[in-house]
């Protein structure tokens, strides 16, 4: 199963609002590594060339918080969602 | 501003337990949560051991909906293209309510409803964004423009704890420190799960995976039975999936974990129901926040409070257990009237008394001894290795078995000064 279909298998209440803010000056000046393109469980970053951005679905976002962890240039600011919204889990 | 007595940040275990050991002393306590309910924002493995917290948590884990009783161990040393497993039950597992398998969004939900059943405000769908200060003291905490002034905030908002972040009393996390799970439920019904696992109704299977499952990355991969589910995931550590070279998407070992021969005929049928990841810690003793400050203390997961030995993983019991120890010590502050740093320092002081400082501390050289790269791809790859020498009969006569393990275990550096080295430090854990 591809895993953006595993991620619609769960429940997700979408704020309109990002809850994970990328600082692309960062990621353009300081990092080499690109971490977070391959860290994610949920694979969600992803690198568009045309804008020289990193790019984040938030949406499908687990909240795990490793991406931030991850991130040792602190270009990945990160919060939960508000209350309400984001992942909720049935199982867990 | 009127002040209650406590508001805890995060409904997980150690915020519910908390607020239970709180409740029936009579404080007034207000669990403020971000989820829709407890537990939808908390991921286990897992199970819980319930011996070392069956005499603190009291009357609290009466009727828990528990998924299996856990009376099967098993341990899988994965070569690349062969493993060799352990299986382990007693009588003993069997006989006493030891270990259970269990699932958060069902048992903390569970939990927080006995809870508002002694009258506890338990609050859903509300982010803790911030603390509110008197001074240098902590003195609550706001929510949205919700503002609630407490004598003491617990920091039990999970391992991101972005509280104890404020409060001064974690520092910044680092990727040594912390694993990230992955995990997926897969339905199978409780018969075939009977079956596939060697147990009864009732009862469950634990199995932990070490090798290539992760390729090599300190870590490993887990599969607990539930009643009518499976929980099956990955742990990798996040240093090492940053090192890894070349680079491996997260996710895709928890594909190629599950399409190993071991696993596919153990989830064949299944059905995927959700698929989840939450980070842990992994620092061990040496990865423990500051415990309090001035009107506030740090429970469970926010502390750091998780002990990976390897062969055992275990967080729930510590979270129930800090949670249950930072209520007595809140009480006592509360009689004292004094909810000073000074005064909730008895928090860490009662710690040390219990498992929850005593087996971290105890395994402190834990995380150092399993940063090695031996144990996730030297080991896994030999030990089944030897086994497939002495039990394959190829073309023509075979060797002695004696001296095909003496020449494995030679040729594959067993024998070696850094093996036996690392034999030697067995001792230190």
């Amino acid at each position: 199963m591809r895993i953006d279909e595993k991620l619609a298998l769960d429940a997700f209440k979408t704020d309109k609002e990002s809850h994970i803010i990328i600082r692309h000056e960062i990621c353009r000046k300081q990092c080499t590594t690109k971490q977070c393109l391959f860290v994610c469980p949920g694979h969600l970053y992803s690198y568009n060339e045309e804008l020289d951005e990193i790019v984040v679905e938030f949406a499908g976002c687990l909240e795990c918080g490793t991406c931030m962890v991850a991130c040792q240039d602190g270009a990945i600011d990160w919060a939960y969602p508000k209350g309400e919204f984001g992942v909720q889990y049935r199982y867990g | 501003m009127d002040k209650i007595d406590v508001v805890i940040a995060g409904g997980g275990l150690a915020g519910l337990a908390c607020a239970y050991r709180l409740a029936d002393k009579g404080l007034q306590v207000i669990v403020v949560e971000r989820g829709d309910f407890p537990g939808s924002k908390n991921v286990t493995g897992g199970r819980l051991y319930l011996m070392p917290v069956r005499s603190l948590a009291g009357d609290m884990l009466d009727d828990a909906p528990f998924e299996r009783k856990v009376v099967r161990e098993r341990w899988s040393l994965m070569g690349k293209g062969n493993s060799l497993n352990i299986d382990f039950t007693g009588e003993k597992f069997r006989g006493e309510g030891h270990s259970y398998t269990l699932l958060r969004a069902r048992f903390d939900r569970w939990l927080s409803e006995k809870l508002m059943g002694k009258g506890v405000f338990v609050i859903p769908k509300y982010r803790v964004d911030d603390l509110l200060w008197e001074g240098e003291s902590v003195a609550g905490i706001r929510a949205g423009s919700e503002e609630i002034a407490a004598h003491v905030v617990v920091a039990a908002d999970g391992v991101l704890s972005f509280m104890a972040e404020k409060a001064g009393l974690r520092p910044k996390m680092t990727p040594k420190n912390y694993a990230v799970g992955m995990k997926e439920v897969i339905e199978l019904s409780e018969e075939k799960i009977n079956d596939r696992f060697n147990v009864e109704s009732g009862e469950g299977c634990a199995q932990l995976f070490l090798g290539d499952v992760t390729q090599g990355i300190f870590g490993g991969g887990f599969l607990y039975t539930n009643r009518d589910t499976l929980s099956i995931g990955i742990v990798a550590g996040i240093q090492g999936l940053m090192k890894k070279a070349p680079p491996v998407e997260a996710h895709a070992l928890m594909d190629a974990f599950k399409e190993k021969y071991e696993i596919k005929r153990l989830i064949d049928g299944g059905k995927l129901v959700e698929y989840s990841a939450h980070i842990i810690p992994e620092g061990g003793y040496n990865g423990i926040s500051k415990l309090y400050g001035n009107g506030i203390v740090v429970v469970g997961d926010a502390a750091g409070f998780a002990l990976n030995m390897g062969v055992t993983v275990r967080g729930m019991e510590f979270a129930i257990a800090s949670g249950t120890i930072a209520a007595d010590t809140i009480v006592a502050a509360k009689e004292a009237n004094d909810f000073t740093a000074k005064a909730l320092s008895d928090y860490e002081r009662r710690l040390q008394e219990t498992f929850v400082m005593r087996d971290l501390a105890a395994c402190r050289e834990m995380p150092e001894f399993l940063d090695n790269e031996s144990f996730f791809s030297y080991y896994p790859d030999n030990f089944p290795g030897f086994l497939e020498k002495i039990m394959w009969f190829g073309d023509g006569p075979k060797e002695k078995i004696g001296a095909t393990l003496w020449k494995e275990m030679k040729g594959s550096g067993m024998l070696s000064f850094k093996r036996l080295k690392e034999l030697y430090n067995i001792r230190k854990i």
